[in-house]
């Protein structure tokens, strides 16, 4: 290889930008972190992976670490949430010490949350100046939903007038109704009302879910209900699928 | 008014070249002057199937850059008089087409033809989106299995939402299957989707079912667009499918393989 080597300009269209900066909000899972024992935290990962391969599907996810106080390897952790497809995007709520390792391992410092609640701790009591059950409006659809697309309705119901295809997700606050075939996910109850249903005109759907509690059909006793017109609801943690006649 | 045609899928290799080919080469047989756009930049095609390789000098992508104008670059087919090829450039990638160069071309376009036909690129990333972001009609290309079926409902979803129609809310673009290498003793084996699994899944209306044949290949090789074979069943159903589009009235053949048998028996 000689010493003096001319190397081209790269190719170049002078009246574009590399790239543009624009802020937006997203919505995205936390994953509220218990344990630094990564053999524990593999485990329950691999219990639910097993209820629902796929289900965090390359999910991005922050790590929670108001319940932690123990130093965490986070380039460990890191690897194994990528290795079963979560991909971690940052942390909050650290110590001084845990925000140092993350940032040292590449996770970036999320802002903290005003008031830090536990999903599951029971919410505090409120001075009923509103009434109890407000006024949600309720998202009406009336296109097939096609593969690829998510539609959510964050603060009520979601009525869907057409096919649900699979690749497709529906997600809703209350209720799902599709006027259709339903063929891709549906998940109901987004933010953990158990009360929430799904309904379908023919159940051929890959996942359904209410408040959290997913189930895919793949069982025999599921399939037999298959291309029937269901209602799914929980009763005592238990998804339910009957058929709506 | 001109209309502008995107043929798409989503899924590579299931026949949009082809089509396009085929279908503009109908148009204008029946009198439109139509133009084909080849929009796979970086591997283009179109060129090949209409057997005008040899005859690019200017492209869109010097269109677009002001290097050459479009009375430059358009190619007038040898066989058809009304029908004009704008070949995509092999040494470039599909970002050169800018939004606004590609509008400024469709719009000038649009004044000079009654079709324009825009042959997608495979994919959902830019150029299959700015190939079909102009369109009034996308002819949706599918083949009978599921991975296509799935690969078409998702470009459906963009055309849905992404298109210039649905982003200034305007009338939807129209949207049309053209089920391709339909093979329909593949379909009665329960090899393939049939037609019937194929409409459900998308619920969208039917343009022409094209059968697998033979004569397609032989037609790329040669570089004539298959519908002007008059001995082929594969352009019988595309000449069927360019009289549906004009508002004929055809039944749809090739859909059972009693056909396929007489014509392995009498050599057709
Ligand atoms: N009806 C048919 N019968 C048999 N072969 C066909 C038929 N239609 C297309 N083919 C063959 O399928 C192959 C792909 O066709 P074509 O290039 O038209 O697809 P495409 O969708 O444009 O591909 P790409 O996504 O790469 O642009 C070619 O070899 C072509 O000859
Ligand atoms: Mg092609």
């Amino acid at each position: 290889m000689s010493a003096t080597t001319t190397t081209n300009p790269p190719e170049q269209s002078p009246q574009r930008a590399a790239f543009e900066l624009k802020g937006s909000l997203f919505t995205l899972t936390i994953f509220y972190l218990q344990s630094s024992d990564l053999a524990v935290i593999t485990q329950h990962l691999r219990d639910k992976i097993a209820q629902a391969p796929g289900f965090f599907c390359h999910a991005p996810v922050v790590i929670d670490l108001n319940d932690l106080h123990d130093p965490v390897d986070f380039t460990a952790l890191v690897a194994l949430l990528r290795q079963y497809q979560l991909i971690p995007v940052g942390i909050r709520h650290g110590s001084e010490a845990q925000s140092t390792a993350a940032l040292a391992a590449g996770l970036p410092l999320l802002p903290k949350q005003r008031a830090v609640k536990r999903p599951d701790t029971a919410p505090e009591p409120q001075a009923p100046e509103k009434p109890l059950r407000k006024y949600t409006r309720t998202r009406v659809y009336s296109k097939p939903v096609r593969s690829g697309q998510q539609l959510y309705a964050p603060d009520g119901d979601l009525i869907i007038i057409g096919t649900v295809s699979g690749g497709a997700e529906v997600l809703a606050a209350g209720h799902v109704h599709v006027y259709g075939s339903l063929r891709g996910r549906a998940l109901a109850g987004v933010h953990g009302d158990n009360h929430a249903r799904i309904f379908c005109s023919s159940l051929e759907a890959e996942l359904v879910s209410v408040a959290g509690n997913y189930r895919i059909l793949e069982k025999p006793s599921d399939i037999a209900k298959l291309h029937q017109p269901v209602q799914i609801y929980l009763e005592s943690e238990r998804l339910m699928i009957r058929p709506l006649t | 008014m001109a209309r502008v045609i995107v043929v798409t899928s989503g899924k590579g290799g299931v026949g949009k070249t082809t089509t396009s080919a085929s279908f503009a080469a109908g148009l204008a047989l029946r009198d439109f002057k139509t133009v084909v756009i080849d929009f796979d930049v970086g591997l283009r095609n179109l060129d090949l199937i209409m057997g005008c390789e040899r005859r690019v000098v200017y492209d869109f992508v010097n269109v677009i850059n002001g290097e050459a104008n479009l009375n430059q670059a358009l190619i007038k087919d040898k066989r058809l008089s009304n029908l004009y090829i704008l070949p995509a450039s092999q040494t470039r990638d599909k970002e050169a087409l800018t939004h606004e160069g590609v509008e400024i071309v469709i719009e000038e376009l649009k004044k000079r033809f009654d079709y324009i036909i825009c042959d997608s690129p495979a994919g959902i990333e830019h150029g299959a989106h700015i190939a079909m972001y102009f369109a009034d009609d996308a002819l949706v290309t599918t083949n009978p299995e599921v991975s296509s079926v799935r690969d078409s409902d998702r470009i459906l979803g963009l055309i849905a939402s992404r298109s210039r129609r649905a982003i200034n809310n305007e009338e939807p673009v129209q949207e049309l299957l053209v089920l391709t290498r339909y093979d329909s003793e593949r379909v009665e084996r329960g090899d393939m989707l049939a037609l019937d699994d194929v409409l459900e899944i998308l619920g969208i209306p039917l343009l022409g079912v094209i059968p697998e044949s033979q004569t397609v290949l032989l037609a790329s090789n040669e570089g004539v667009p298959v519908i002007l074979n008059e001995r082929s069943d594969a352009g019988h159903a595309y000449a069927d499918m360019v009289a549906r589009y004009l508002g004929e009235e055809r039944p749809h053949r090739f859909l059972t393989h009693r056909k396929n048998f007489l014509r392995r028996m009498f050599g057709g």
